[in-house]
């Protein structure tokens, strides 16, 4: 199947920063596509660059075999991270707007279902929370009835009601078959949403596939977690890698019986240990040495 | 293409109308200006004579010396004129009240004037060879009350501000805010958008430059002596000339205060310097040369022209021309200069 975006050794310099540094990837329709990284990782360059907004320095983005032009604008639904409307507008009257200037539109009655804005469609909409800005910015993306959607960290500020709500609706937006590209550094968000995700870090994408598939690959093993102020006197007993991390030290083992035993003999108080599988949040950190929201 | 450019077009009205304040002040402000000036200059308080010199060449040596005496009175202003045709105008509008032209021995005065009577009295009574050295001429004219001299001026300054912070500034403003970045990534161009700008504004500076002609006109009672149309045409060039420079200044920035700036440095030359509250008459050569290089100079001068004299369009060729010209090449500039956003 022919990918809706394929891009091919892409990359941007800014003064000082190699901000996207050699990156390839190819994007099957109808997937939602993560790009998952940490801020300042080069997601939102990377995107910018698709988007049109940013000229690479070198590399190629093709859009359905072809290069982008005024065919990706038309057919493209792009949500940027952060952005103004046009002011003394009601949301109505803004969705409106952006569905005038595609030659393709959908229907403005399935938006205004989908994207939950009925209550506030008369409001003025510098008036309206965060939230519902944030889904007013997608039903714009939403208005040319786009085959791909950019949604750059579409829940970035929200609250987690918010952010649930809004993951909901991309959920059925996935599900009625159009093809997503998200940038997100929510872990949970990139694992509940995408088929496929690619970790980047320093402009590199570190490695690319589905999310059960990054987890089988990088996230073998249990991560250890013990409460502690003191996290360094549990340095020099034990062999299990270790991070020392907010109010205490996370181990990562493939044998989680050996490193327990090893943690008891050595006299660990493990009354507020806990034991979890890896998510991506770990592979990532097994990837990079950091955290996502480093 | 022509249904975007109405989007934006509807869009950008609606922003006017909806911002009460900048609606508001656009209509009031020209008007607190004319009752302002009308309050003010509601009885002559001009104490001192103004008399015309036409500098055709030399003064002829019978009254030379004799002018120059004439030339140190006390209470009389005088004022070069470059020829004899824009001294009658000023005198048959009783901006002056007496031309002299001493290289050809000739003086005008206007029949309907008591100080352009009393000026020519002190004239020949300076002299005997003055009296017998020049040669009188009647003009008959209406006097223009300065109120109403200054009205085509206020309309011209209302179009300049409405057009240049209007267009500049919402315009720097929105690329800031990220709301240009937004409609990059749409099928608008930068052409369909600067075209529906505008539009947009020449609109309102028509509807509010109309609002407040319309309301002056009722309440002072000033006259415009020449044809509507010829009006209309001056107000759409002014307006288009206008928001094309505008666009120069909207294409890049990204600051809004350094937008301000530049609009600042733009409208107050042309607010000093464009005869909008006085002429220029009797300004050194350099700045009068200097205020034809402003649009607002061609504008108020057009607009003056056909309400104060009932000229033609044929008549405002010169202003009509400049200002398609400068309009043409603001608006070049513009277009070639306009970044969506500032990393353009």
């Amino acid at each position: 199947m022919e990918p809706v975006l394929e891009v091919r050794d892409l990359r941007k310099t800014f003064p000082g920063v190699k901000a996207v540094d050699g990156i390839s990837f190819s994007i099957e329709p109808g997937i939602c596509f993560g790009l998952l990284g940490p801020n300042g990782a080069g997601k939102t360059t990377t995107i910018e660059i698709i988007e049109g907004i940013l000229k690479e320095d070198s590399g190629t983005i093709l859009y359905k075999g072809n290069n982008r032009g005024k065919r990706f604008k038309a057919e493209a639904g792009i949500q940027f991270q952060s952005t103004r409307l046009p002011e003394y507008l009601t949301v109505f009257e803004t969705l409106k707007t952006f569905r005038g200037l595609y030659p393709g539109k959908s229907d403005i009655d399935w938006i205004i279902e989908v994207c939950r804005l009925e209550e506030i469609l008369h409001r003025d909409n510098r008036k309206i929370s965060g939230g519902q800005k944030q889904r007013l910015l997608l039903a714009i993306a939403l208005t040319n009835n786009p085959e791909l959607i950019i949604l750059d960290e579409p829940t970035t500020g929200l609250d987690p009601q918010a952010r649930r709500h809004l993951w909901e609706i991309v959920t059925g937006i996935k599900n009625s078959g159009k093809t997503i590209i998200l940038t997100t550094h929510y872990m949970e968000e990139a694992e509940r949403l995408c088929d496929k995700i690619a970790i980047m870090d320093y402009g590199k994408i570190i490695d690319i596939d589905t999310p059960y598939s990054l987890l089988l690959k990088h996230g073998q093993g249990a991560t250890i977690f013990i409460r502690t102020e003191n996290p360094e006197k549990y340095l020099n007993t034990l062999a299990c890698q270790y991070f020392i991390v907010e109010n205490g030290i996370e181990f990562r083992t493939d044998s989680l019986n050996q490193c327990v035993q090893k943690l008891a003999a050595s006299g660990a108080d493990l009354a507020g240990m806990t034991i979890r599988t890896p998510n991506l949040e770990d592979v990532f950190l097994k990837l990079t040495g950091h955290t996502l929201r480093a | 293409m022509l249904k975007r450019i109405l989007i934006i077009f509807i869009n950008r009205n609606r922003e006017f109308y909806r911002d009460k304040s900048g609606f508001g002040w656009n209509i009031l402000f020209p008007f607190f200006v004319i009752v302002g000036f009308s309050l003010i200059f509601s009885q002559d308080s001009r104490k001192e004579y103004k008399v015309g010199v036409i500098n055709s060449g030399d003064i002829r040596k019978e009254i030379s010396v004799q002018y120059q005496e004439f030339r140190k009175s006390k209470f009389i202003e005088f004022i070069e004129f470059e020829s004899q045709e824009s001294g009658i105008s000023r005198l048959l509008h009783h901006r002056i009240d007496l031309l002299i032209d001493p290289a050809e021995g000739k003086y005008w005065k206007s029949s309907t004037s008591p100080k352009s009577f009393m000026t020519e009295k002190l004239l020949i009574s300076s002299s005997e060879e003055i009296k017998t050295g020049f040669i009188p001429e009647s003009v008959n004219g209406r006097e223009i009350p300065y109120i109403e001299w200054l009205f085509p001026g206020v309309l011209a300054m209302n179009m300049m501000f409405s057009a240049l912070f209007g267009v500049g500034y919402s315009v720097v403003r929105d690329r800031k805010n990220g709301v240009l970045k937004r409609f990059s990534v749409t099928p608008l161009t930068p052409f369909e958008f600067l075209t529906a700008q505008i539009l947009s504004r020449m609109f309102v500076i028509l509807l509010t430059t109309g609002t407040v002609y319309t309301a002056c006109i009722l309440i002072y009672g000033f006259e415009n002596r020449g044809s509507y149309i010829s009006l209309l045409i001056i107000f759409m060039l002014g307006s288009f000339s206008m928001v094309s420079l505008a666009l120069i200044i909207a294409s890049r920035s990204s600051s809004e205060e350094f937008a301000g700036g530049i609009l600042n440095l733009l409208s107050w030359p042309m607010m000093l310097l464009s005869e909008v509250w006085f002429s220029m008459e009797g300004a050194r050569p350099w700045v009068i040369k200097f205020s034809k290089l402003l649009p607002l100079t061609h504008i108020t001068s057009g607009i003056r022209q056909v309400m104060n004299d009932g000229a033609t369009l044929y008549e405002i060729r010169s202003q009509i021309f400049v200002l398609f010209i400068m309009s043409v090449i603001f608006l070049s500039a513009g277009s070639a200069l306009f970044r969506w956003q500032k990393n353009d």
